[in-house]
This record gives C-alpha cells, sequence and structure tokens, in this order.
C-alpha cells in the first residue's frame, strides 16, 4: 500500500513518483494473546504443509489422504452391502491406524519445534510479547489439533457415510461421540510425546527417528508381552502392561469407558478400576508433557 | 558526526549499578550507563558481557542486582511492554531456509501483535527499505550473508519499534556489506527515527556510525563518551609510500620528514611482513592529512595508502584520558 502521488501524466505513460519515506506505524499493536493465536495458526497451517515449500506438503497431506481413504471404502462396502453396522467402531479406526497416525507425529512434531531450535528462530519469538507457556501452548495445541484433524475426519466420514446407508441414527451419533473423545484423547497424549521428544533435538532426523521408536516400539514390545502373558494365562497382567505404551493406553481407556471392543490380546480390556489408572495415567503423561515442555524452553535464551 | 536528537533529552537506557553472576563467570559487574536517543555503540570483546546486558535489557534475564529500565519501563516487571516497543537482531543465524523473507517477517510482525494487513504492509515497506526487492518471495535458503543480514534486521524494524538492539550486524559481511550495513543502521535513527544500540567488539567502524559510544570490558564500563571525543584521540593513520631512485627507502624519507615537520611517527614495527613499509601516526585533526600530502609530494614520492586504522578496545586502555583512568581505578576497587 505503497502511498503513491501519481504526476500528471499527459500522454497516460506510466511514470510515478514513489513516495519511499519512512512511515511510522501508529495502528493497534494486539498483544501477547493474538501474537499467541498467529503462532497457533501459523504451527497448524505448517503441520499441512501449508505457507510452507510444495516438498513439505507432500507428506501430511499424503498421510491424511491414507488416514481417510479406507474410511470411505468401508463406507462405500456399508453402503453397497445395505450392512446394518459399519465394518469397524468409531473408537476402533485409530487404534487401526495407528501406524499413519504414529508416522504423522513423528514428521510433523520435529518440523514444528526442531526447525526452530535448529535455525535459532526461538530467540526471535521470545524477543516479542509472548513468554516461554504462551510458545509452549501455541505449539501444542497446534500440534494437538492438526492430530485431531487427521484423526477425527475419517470419523467424519465414517459417520456421514453410516448417515447415508441409514443406519441407526442415535446408536451411530453416539459411536461417533465417543470415537471424538478417544481421538482428543489420543491426539493430546501423542502431540505431547511428540513434541517433549523433537524438543530435545535440533536434528530433525533425530527427531523422527525417536518419536517412531517412542510410539511403535514400546507398541510393538508391549503387544508382544501382552501376547506372551496372554499365552501363559496371566490374563491379569495383560492390562497392566498395556499401560506401557501411548496406543494400547487410548485402547484401554475407550474399552474402559468409551464401549470400544480392546485390541489387546484376548478381547479383554481393562476393569473398571484399572481403567481409572488408565485415564489417570494418560492425563497425567500429557500434563508431564506440558510440564516437561515448560522446562525446555524457560532454558532456550536468546 | 552530526549529532541527531529528535527527542528532547529523554534516555532510552538506563542501568543502576547492574550485575549479572554466573555460577562460574560475572558477566556483568556494576554496571551503570544511561544511554540517550540516537545510535550509540556497545564496544566489547567477546565475552564482555554485551549479549548478557541485551538480554537483561528485553527482560527476558534477571539480574543478579541493580535495575534496569528502557524506554522509561522497568526491565524486571515490564518485560512484556518493552519486547512490544523494541526490536531484536540476534548475533547468529535466525532464519528458517524453506520460507521467503516476506513470509518470514509477516510471521513475526504478527508474532509482535501487528494485524494480518498491517503486518503484510509493514513487511513490504520494510524490506524495501532494508534493501530487498524482488528476491523477498524466494526462500532465504539461496540468500548471500549480506541479505540475510537485510532480513534479520527488517524483523527487528518491522513492528516499528522505538529502539532497536542489534547484535554484532556486520558479523560475517565484507567490507563493501559491512558499509552498506553501517550507513542502514545511520538511516535507521536519521530516517526512521528509531533509536538504536549496536554491538561490536570493532571501536573503529562504531565510531563512524554512532553518536555515542559504550565501552565495556569484562562487565565494567570502561568508558562512555560521545563519539566526537574518541576521534579526537584515538585517529591512528597508516601511510604507505614507494621507493624512488633519489630516496631508496622512500618510508624511512617520510618519517624522517614528519619528524622534521614536529608530526609524531609511531613505531610501525608491529612484527607483521611488511610492516616496516607502514607508518602509523596520530592524526592532530586536519592539518596531519595535509601535512602527510605536501610531505610525500615533496619528496616526490608516490603515496600508495593513507587510511584510518580500525581500532581495537585495546586501544581505548592506551590513551591517557582523566576519566578513563578514574574508570579503571574504580574498575581495579571493585575488582578487590
Amino acid at each position: 500500500m505503497a502511498v503513491e502521488h501519481p504526476v500528471t501524466a499527459p500522454s497516460g505513460d506510466q511514470t510515478r513518483i514513489h513516495n519511499i519515506g519512512y512511515r511510522n506505524y501508529d495502528g493497534p499493536r494486539l498483544g501477547r494473546a493474538y501474537a499467541r493465536r498467529s503462532l497457533y495458526s501459523q504451527s497448524l497451517r505448517g503441520s499441512y504443509g501449508l505457507g510452507r515449500s510444495v516438498k513439505s506438503k507432500v507428506l501430511p497431506m499424503l498421510l491424511f489422504v491414507v488416514m481417510c481413504v479406507p474410511a470411505a471404502i468401508m463406507v462405500a462396502v456399508a453402503v453397497a452391502t445395505k450392512a446394518d453396522e459399519l465394518p469397524v467402531d468409531y473408537t476402533r479406526y485409530a487404534i487401526v491406524m495407528q501406524a499413519v497416525i504414529s508416522l504423522y507425529v513423528a514428521s510433523q512434531a520435529p518440523q514444528s519445534v526442531s526447525r526452530d531450535l535448529r535455525f535459532k528462530t526461538v530467540p526471535l519469538y521470545f524477543s516479542r510479547p509472548i513468554e516461554t507457556a504462551d510458545y509452549v501452548r501455541a505449539k501444542f495445541a497446534a500440534l494437538a489439533s492438526a492430530l485431531f484433524v487427521l484423526t477425527a475426519a475419517p470419523l467424519l466420514v465414517l459417520y456421514i457415510g453410516a448417515l447415508l446407508a441409514k443406519l441407526d441414527f442415535a446408536d451411530q451419533t453416539k459411536g461417533f461421540a465417543q470415537g471424538l473423545v478417544s481421538v482428543t484423547l489420543l491426539s493430546l497424549l501423542f502431540a505431547g510425546l511428540g513434541l517433549v521428544i523433537a524438543s530435545v533435538t535440533p536434528r530433525r532426523g533425530f527427531g523422527i527417528a525417536a518419536v517412531i521408536a517412542v510410539l511403535t516400539i514400546s507398541y510393538g514390545a508391549v503387544s508382544t508381552l501382552q501376547a506372551i502373558a496372554d499365552a501363559q494365562n496371566s490374563t491379569g497382567s495383560i492390562a497392566w502392561i498395556g499401560l506401557f505404551s501411548p496406543v494400547t493406553l487410548i485402547d484401554g481407556v475407550q474399552s474402559a469407558f468409551l464401549g470400544a471392543t480392546s485390541a489387546f490380546p484376548g478381547g479383554i480390556g481393562p476393569s473398571d478400576g484399572e481403567g481409572v489408572v488408565y485415564v489417570l495415567v494418560v492425563l497425567g503423561l500429557i500434563a508431564a508433557c506440558y510440564g516437561l515442555l515448560m522446562r525446555r524452553y524457560r532454558r532456550v535464551g536468546l | 558526526m552530526a549529532c541527531v536528537t529528535n527527542f528532547d533529552d529523554v534516555t532510552v537506557i538506563v542501568t543502576e549499578s547492574l550485575s549479572k553472576r554466573f555460577p562460574r563467570v560475572t558477566a556483568l559487574d556494576r554496571l551503570s550507563v544511561d544511554v540517550g536517543p540516537g545510535v550509540t555503540g556497545l564496544v566489547g570483546a567477546n565475552g564482555a558481557g554485551k549479549s548478557t546486558l541485551i538480554k537483561i535489557l528485553l527482560g527476558l534475564s534477571p539480574a543478579t542486582e541493580g535495575r534496569a529500565e528502557v524506554l522509561g519501563l522497568d526491565v524486571a516487571s515490564k518485560g512484556a511492554d518493552i519486547r512490544e516497543r523494541v526490536g531484536y537482531m540476534p548475533e547468529h543465524d535466525c532464519l528458517p531456509p524453506d520460507v521467503s523473507a516476506t513470509e518470514f517477517v509477516v510471521h513475526m510482525a504478527r508474532m509482535s501483535g501487528l494485524p494480518p494487513t498491517a503486518a503484510r504492509e509493514r513487511t513490504a515497506d520494510t524490506l524495501r527499505h532494508v534493501g530487498l526487492y524482488e528476491e523477498r518471495y524466494r526462500p532465504i535458503g539461496g540468500y548471500s550473508t549480506g541479505m540475510k543480514q537485510r532480513v534479520k534486521l527488517a524483523q527487528a524494524l518491522v513492528h516499528d519499534p522505538q529502539l532497536v538492539f542489534l547484535d554484532e550486524p556486520t558479523n560475517g559481511l565484507d567490507p563493501v556489506g559491512r558499509d552498506e550495513m553501517l550507513g542502514l543502521i545511520r538511516r535507521i535513527h536519521t530516517d526512521f527515527g528509531i533509536s538504536v544500540l549496536v554491538t561490536s567488539h570493532l571501536l573503529g567502524e562504531l565510531e563512524r556510525t554512532c553518536d555515542h559510544v559504550v565501552v565495556v570490558d569484562g562487565g565494567k564500563l570502561l568508558r562512555s563518551s560521545s563519539t566526537t571525543d574518541f576521534t579526537q584521540t584515538t585517529t591512528t593513520l597508516a601511510i604507505e609510500v614507494t621507493d624512488t631512485d633519489a630516496h631508496p627507502d622512500g618510508t624511512r624519507a617520510v618519517r624522517e620528514a614528519l619528524h622534521a615537520r614536529g608530526v609524531a611517527v609511531l613505531d610501525g614495527n608491529s612484527g607483521l611482513p611488511g610492516a616496516g613499509h607502514v607508518l602509523l601516526l596520530t592524526a592532530q585533526g586536519e592539518d596531519t592529512y595535509d601535512v602527510v600530502r605536501d610531505v610525500v609530494a615533496d619528496l616526490g614520492l608516490g603515496l600508495v595508502r593513507m587510511e584510518q586504522r580500525r581500532h581495537h578496545i585495546s586501544e581505548v586502555f592506551t590513551d591517557g584520558d582523566a576519566t578513563d583512568d578514574q574508570q579503571r581505578k574504580e574498575a581495579v576497587n571493585h575488582g578487590s
């Protein structure tokens, strides 16, 4: 909006004198809360590669499509075969697709925080009105929202499909709502873990590897141990072992309280009492991730 | 050097016996300094406490003792208000390579609280003022060091602060880039009306840019005075001449001729290669330049160069300024 003073141009030529003097800004300054929201929206858009290079859009968009396509196929099958229920529960969908979700967290958590550390952009943020807590909250909320979009979108596809297939409305709505609660917890937990791990290293590669290791290897190890426990008929310990991986934690919570069928060996989820422990561990982990991030960034000065 | 003051005797930065101690080092030791509007140079060797001081002034790091005010706001309690009104250009690289300068500076403008439309307008204006044109739409990764420095400067100015902290803005620039950056810094005050605190470890380059220079060493104030004081006492000229048949050793001939004219020549033999051919002398104002010119011309020699030497901090110690002596005594007393 450079102020232009068009010179009298009798012959209609393009001659113009641009006023290139410095102009002071005396408009509004919207302060901390606005800056935090700006950081949130920038980070959320960045999680899908928006506002970044074409190359960085490929993976998140691809994963988003991979998340949604199976849901669309299931819906198509359900509509075509006039089935009286969807092939998969709303709550089960994220557990089935957990590898895709883990891959997404592994790619986008380092993108969100390691870049700022690696290119030392963090000091620029903290030389502005926002404080550590604002930065951590904005980044945490942005990744959790991005994960929620990733995990809730296929549920929405399923739900719309189910309504198109004229399945029982009350039933489907309840299932959908339970699914949303479950993926909300999952988004918060995965985002927290991903960010804590990624914020330790400025190297993106290490961040990606570490997040995959924590999310996937822990799931593999826990599943194996649970299978062994099942084979040895010590069914009591299956639920407790499940506390040690993020995926099984979410699985435990939703099979105890959200009407999900458990993916644990033998299909036996935690009991109500054990379920309470699951919920506490999930909430505790989310809070711990937040606390660790705060501690991490308090030490990142200029 | 014109002393430009748009405000009436307002102090921009005040510190009162400001100290910052870490478990192992004392970064700032009872530093008391007043900085007025204009361009102020903060000079010190690496580790002298310059960056620590900026951190405290931005309200990001609490002082161990003492107090400081920036734009009349206390750093301990009004950090966020200060950071809204000042800009900061860090010494290190701080730019993500995969976004364009425009996108990056718009984002930083919004982080300073500017509404989206204003952020875009100010970004376009500011990038033009620092000298980035079409290239601003390309990813920063492909920029030269000079262009990156301009982007760093732009993000510090985009929200139209009242004061900017520039930490070593000439680092890594070639001589031309250095001069352009120094000119830009000068303009930040003269054209934009923004006060500047600029750090450097080279006193020479700040002399030409700043109205006022503060020298710190080991966290203590060595000296704080206007640059005119500095240039009067510390300008050193380096002269190199050719040899001719009449004067096989031109350097020596000039030395003797200058001596005869009453101009003291410093010992130029610093042990560096070719140093024997360089004469160093202290310029006592404009006349000295004329004397040198005349002497060289009279001898029929060619003047290869005559330049102002860039000073390092150590030279501040060598001039026997009374206030300086007092500062040093104080510093010694503090140290004991």
